[in-house]
């Protein structure tokens, strides 16, 4: 077997010389911290302050608003991206959650003089004990049935936002005001009133809510969560509370999603209950699917999936409508040559082109090649 | 110690347990039967997976048969699978610590106990390596290596070598000889590779048709009777 032969540097230091020895006791060994292990995290937060520096510069005020969604939109996927990739639990209802964030941070902004830092923590929260309520289901139902019940609960939540209104500074426990003419916008942070700030301002939340699922990922949740997708039986004999971590996923998700909701509220300022239908939860689960539900870079992809290409089309005066075809090819693609998305299979792509330009070239000047 | 007695398991018309007593007293001890004879029957009830119709399971003093399945696990029921069952996507390292967090223990002293019990099983492979990059024979012993770490009490091991070429077995057997001296867990080893339960188990024990034929010393137990009829097939009734 190939594993007999498999020997590391750790191990020729260790074991040099001596047969190995069932139960002999070495070191504690470290995990050695290699510079290419650094490469990635560097890349990336380049790329993010140059985003946040740069994008508000060289784009106009359409497009800046368009990253803005992006950014905002990364945070739902993110959240779809965790229950779908890291658990195995596919849910339609994640657009449903968004509107309740939105609903209750719109709610919080018009009724409370609060801090936007704080209203985002609070949407969150309390979207965090509805969401999770979503999530039940999931205790007992997998697959097509978990969907089709996040579907339905989606649906539900959406003709209550529908009834009650979206908060327009009116009073009471709706905040919906039917008779007023002027309807005064929802609040935005003080430190980012103006398109560029908010886009900053969503960035900078993101970055935070991407943090907190990334230590959640490497941490004891994130291995049990790994344990719960690829068997339950073997989550179970290593002691894990399947029951628990389950609702934990649908919390954190919901939980995310919900700041999101905070921020959907402050970038469109005006909210009614065409903002949100039940169509975008299926929508998200294909951009997620076909980013890449497995890492976190795909939600980023899938987000841009979603709300820049939308954009583009509207500046090119193509109806977006032409994206659910898009996104129908796109998801039948993925699920057929690339499982694991865009994310992973965009570089192989990439390394496939350049070995085959190199090939080329290669053929193009034989006198190169050394003599054998 | 475990004993169990009368345990019986019902799925619709068939009983794959019906009325088992048996006693594993210590050390490394073996389980045989031929296929169907209800021995991963009776590691699923031991593990919470099913719950047996009738019967009790007395584990070191303990009702087992209360407890949770996951807090079987914390409690220091663990165990391997047909299948081997190691989680793909996480490393080495972190399959084991996964289920050392979740038992009661010092954190200060997880990361070396996780280390030393990945050390136990002999994996060569860097703890770091993740496991989709293992062969079958390292991916059984990190399944090994789970069972292991902490603390626990009762550790089975559902056909560790099943698909393992000889040396990797042979390895296997070495590592297995060595649980009750290195964790003090009562080991019960299920598999149908008599060289490897003969040179592991003291004792044995053999199950047929759901119920206990016989038991005692290993050797004593292979050359029983009715023990090689169970293999063979009852004549009889032919």
């Amino acid at each position: 077997m190939e594993s007999a032969g498999v020997k590391t540097a750790d191990d020729t230091t260790a074991n040099e010389g001596t047969a190995p020895e069932v139960g002999s006791r070495q070191s504690p060994r470290r995990p050695r911290i290699e510079p290419r292990s650094l490469v990635r995290p560097v890349v990336i937060a380049a790329l993010v302050l140059l985003a946040l520096l740069l994008i508000p510069s060289i784009f106009s005020l359409y497009y800046v608003d368009a990253w803005t969604q992006v950014a905002i939109y990364s945070i739902v996927t993110l959240g779809l991206g965790l229950l779908v990739g890291r658990v195995g639990m596919v849910s339609l209802g994640q657009g449903a959650v968004l509107a309740l964030g939105a609903w209750v941070a719109a709610r919080l902004l018009f009724a409370t003089g609060l801090p936007y830092p704080l209203v985002l923590l609070f949407a969150g929260l309390i979207t965090m004990v509805l969401g999770t309520l979503v999530g039940l289901p999931a205790l007992r139902l997998s697959g097509l049935y978990l969907a089709l019940i996040t579907l339905m609960l989606a649906g539900a939540i959406t003709v209550v936002l529908t009834t009650i209104n979206f908060p327009n500074g009116g009073s009471g426990f709706t905040g919906y005001d039917g008779s007023t003419v002027h309807i005064p916008p929802i609040r935005r942070p003080s430190v980012a009133t103006t398109d560029p700030a908010f886009f900053r301002y969503s960035m900078i939340v993101a970055i935070v809510m991407f943090v907190l699922v990334f230590f959640h990922i490497r941490g004891r949740p994130g291995r049990a969560w790994a344990a719960i997708r690829q068997s339950e039986s073997a989550a179970l004999a290593a002691g894990i509370n399947t029951t628990f971590y389950k609702l934990w996923a649908f919390a954190l998700a919901s939980f995310v999603t919900g700041v999101a909701g905070g921020l959907v509220a402050g970038s469109f300022r005006y909210l009614n209950s065409l903002t949100f239908t039940t169509q975008d939860s299926i929508t998200l689960l294909a951009v997620v699917l076909m980013g890449g539900a497995y890492s976190m870079t795909g939600a980023v992809i899938a987000a841009f999936l979603l709300k820049f290409l939308q954009a583009l089309l509207n500046d090119w005066g193509v109806s977006p409508d032409w994206l659910t075809i898009l996104f129908g090819i796109g998801v039948l693609q993925v699920l057929t040559t690339a499982p694991r998305g865009i994310v992973e299979q965009f570089p192989k792509d990439m390394a496939r082109l350049g070995r085959l330009i190199a090939g080329l070239f290669r053929r193009r000047t034989p006198a190169a090649e050394p003599a054998e | 110690m475990i004993e169990v007695s009368g345990l019986t398991v019902r799925f619709g018309g068939v009983t794959p347990l019906d009325g088992m007593d048996v006693k594993f007293e210590s050390g490394t001890c073996g389980l045989i039967g031929p296929n169907g004879a209800g021995k991963t029957t009776f590691f699923n009830v031991l593990s919470g997976f099913v719950r047996p119709a009738t019967g009790t399971v007395d584990a070191f003093g303990e009702n087992l048969l209360k407890m949770a399945h996951f807090r079987r696990a914390r409690w220091g029921v663990r165990r391997t699978f047909q299948t081997e069952q190691a989680i793909e996507e996480l490393s080495i390292y972190d399959n084991v610590a996964m289920v050392h967090e979740q038992s009661k223990g010092s954190s200060g002293s997880r990361r070396e106990e996780t280390l030393e019990s990945i050390d136990f099983v002999g994996i060569k492979s860097d703890p770091y390596a993740h496991v989709n990059t293992l062969g079958a024979g390292e991916r059984r012993l990190v399944e090994v290596a789970r069972a292991v770490v902490g603390k626990p009490k009762l550790v089975l091991l559902d056909e560790p070598a099943a698909g393992l070429p000889e040396e990797e077995t042979e390895h296997l057997s070495n590592v297995i000889r060595k649980i009750p001296e290195h964790t003090g867990a009562l080991t019960i080893l299920v598999d149908h590779d008599m060289s490897l339960v003969s040179g592991c188990c003291e004792t044995t024990a053999v199950l047929d048709f759901g119920k206990l034929i016989s038991s005692g010393p290993t050797d004593q137990v292979l050359r029983d009777e009715r023990v090689i009829r169970a293999y063979l097939g009852t004549e009889e009734n032919v």
